[in-house]
């Protein structure tokens, strides 16, 4: 479904992604793991078409390297950025229309049912979205993504900074996404989650990808966990 | 007194509505770049110029409806094949570039029109007092001002914050690259915006151009106070520049309607002096004479004392 081949990206002058290789298939939940400052943020950005991309990114068969955010968007990539970028301004309920990419589209995800899912954000669908917890900002992000229907999901560091209690939520949603055939990238900085849910994971370290396997392997894998992984 | 009073809120009205014309789309456009277009009030000009064009041949409310759309059009040019490439290098050079546009704009009417002042007239039909107060008529074409600008304000406010492309307008320019991702195509959305803007400054000059005459210098006079609205109001405020606006465009006609002075304020302090003093001509000063730099007193007064103007917020 998505396969990014020998990528490289720059900031300024320095060389952040320095070759990177792998794939995502229909359906499946894949982690890009590592520490910070390795360029797992960077490489969902360049992806996404936000930061200049040298290579080849194929998605869905289509070269998408060069392309503007939108269209790539409009393809079925979406996209839940680290920062959690919610229309402050905008009430829970814009936030969410803003994700739907036209009204009358059939979409496996409707703003009610997100409401359903998180009574949280339902209770409070016409206040702004600034005044929201940072979980809560956080499940809006994700929710409003997923209005777009998107086909693989990129969803960078949900998990960073939330109570155990709304990680467990995260978790859930990540579930409920992969249950409705949706595919996921999960770009983490810890295992927890990761290891619980996803099929393959991918390592990055200095620009790379320096490990792929299953989290049964990582496990196993001590001197990969000590080298790329552990603070 | 009070007719005196009356009228010059009418009038002060009328200015600050179509200061606000022009001031919404400039803060819009402010929001959208980060920079001030300072090529804003050359569409003004423009507008008046085609709508006076248009009306020797086909009347004024052809021209009415068909200028704007023109400077519109020509907004939505300059924004894509212009600013958007000049973006890439950065604030000043953005700066740099509307600059030029006004001057190119300004050179072009003069080589186009010539640099005499134009008999651009308002429509016979509208070529009566709308009523006679205290035996001083206010005439139709004013009224008429007032009413064009406050329906175009109305929709406007109703499709920025009630229709869904206003909401991805809205947060697309603040947050342009989250717009992006979710599969909005923000570039068409700016040249929009973009087009939008200047067409509402053409549709400024459509109606100024017969009240404030039409004239090569017209977008220098109007853009100057334009830019001291849009900073008074806070940069980027759509609430704030229509404050502003109301206020600059009141100000300005109490302060030529009031015939008070320095010798009145004297007066009443009790000095006196007298009329051969060399410096006289500062003493007998009065308001009216001092209207024009008022707008320009009240920027420097905002921004030594609330530097981010009326409703503005501090860049993080």
């Amino acid at each position: 479904m998505l396969k990014v081949t020998n990528l490289h990206a720059y900031y300024g002058k320095s060389h952040i992604l320095q070759g990177v290789n792998f794939n995502i298939q229909e359906g499946e939940i894949v982690s890009l793991l590592g520490r910070n400052g390795v360029g797992r943020s960077t490489a969902v950005k360049t992806i996404m078409g936000e930061v200049e991309p040298q290579g080849s990114i194929e998605f869905k068969g289509i070269e998408i390297a060069g392309k503007n955010s939108f269209e790539i968007a409009n393809l079925g990539l979406g996209y839940v950025p680290e920062n959690r970028d919610i229309f402050p301004t905008l009430t829970v309920r814009q936030n969410l229309q803003l994700g739907q990419k036209s009204v009358n589209e059939s979409s496996r995800w409707s703003i009610e049912e997100m409401f359903k899912m998180f009574p949280n954000l339902g209770e409070r669908a016409e206040v702004a979205g600034g005044v929201l917890s940072g979980g809560e900002q956080q499940m809006l992000c994700m929710c409003r993504t997923l209005m777009g229907d998107p086909e693989l999901i990129m969803i960078d560091e949900p998990t960073e900074g939330l109570a155990p209690k709304i990680v467990e939520q995260v978790a859930n949603l990540l579930q409920e996404i992969a249950d409705r055939g949706v595919a996921i990238l999960l770009v983490e900085q810890k295992l927890s989650i990761a290891l619980k849910i996803s099929h393959r994971l991918y390592v990055m370290g200095h620009g790379q990808i320096v490990y792929e396997g299953t989290p049964e392997s990582l496990m196993q894998a001590d001197d990969v966990r000590a080298e790329w992984l552990e603070v | 007194m009070l007719e005196v009073f009356i009228f010059a809120t009418l009038n002060g009205l009328v200015t600050g509505l179509l200061l606000f014309m022009l001031a919404s789309g400039l803060t819009l456009i402010f929001s959208m770049m980060g920079v001030l277009n300072f090529a804003h009030a050359s569409f003004y000009m423009l507008g008046a110029y085609f709508a006076y064009s248009i009306s020797l041949h086909f009347g004024f409310w052809t021209g009415l409806i068909f200028a704007p759309i023109i400077v519109g059009v020509l907004g939505a040019l300059v924004e894509r094949y212009g600013l958007r490439r000049v973006h890439q290098h950065g604030h000043v050079a953005e700066l740099v570039f509307t600059f030029g546009l006004a001057f190119l704009i300004e050179e072009a009417v003069q080589f186009f029109w010539g640099a005499d002042t134009k008999n651009y007239q308002s429509p016979d039909l509208l070529d009566f007092p709308l009523f006679t107060l205290f035996g001083q008529e206010f005439p139709a074409y004013r009224g008429f001002m007032i009413g064009i600008s406050i329906t175009i304000f109305i929709s406007l406010y109703y499709v920025l914050t009630k229709s869904r492309i206003g909401i991805i307008i809205q947060a697309a320019l603040t947050h342009p690259h989250t717009v992006s991702n979710l599969g909005h195509n923000v570039p068409l959305i700016f040249m929009g915006v973009f087009g939008v803007g200047t067409a509402l400054a053409g549709v400024a000059g459509v109606m100024a151009g017969p009240v404030l005459t039409t004239f090569p210098g017209m977008a220098v006079v109007l853009g100057s106070i334009v830019f001291v609205i849009v900073v008074i109001g806070g940069l980027g405020s759509l609430a704030g520049a229509f404050i502003a606006s109301i206020l600059i465009g009141l100000l300005q006609s109490y302060a030529i309607a009031s015939d008070l002075g320095m010798p009145d304020l004297l007066n009443i302090l009790g000095i006196e002096f007298s009329r051969d003093h060399p410096l006289t001509d500062l003493w007998t000063l009065t308001l009216p004479q001092i209207a024009p730099i008022l707008p320009f007193l009240l920027l420097v007064l905002v921004l030594i004392f609330r530097p981010t103007g009326l409703m503005g917020k501090r860049e993080q």
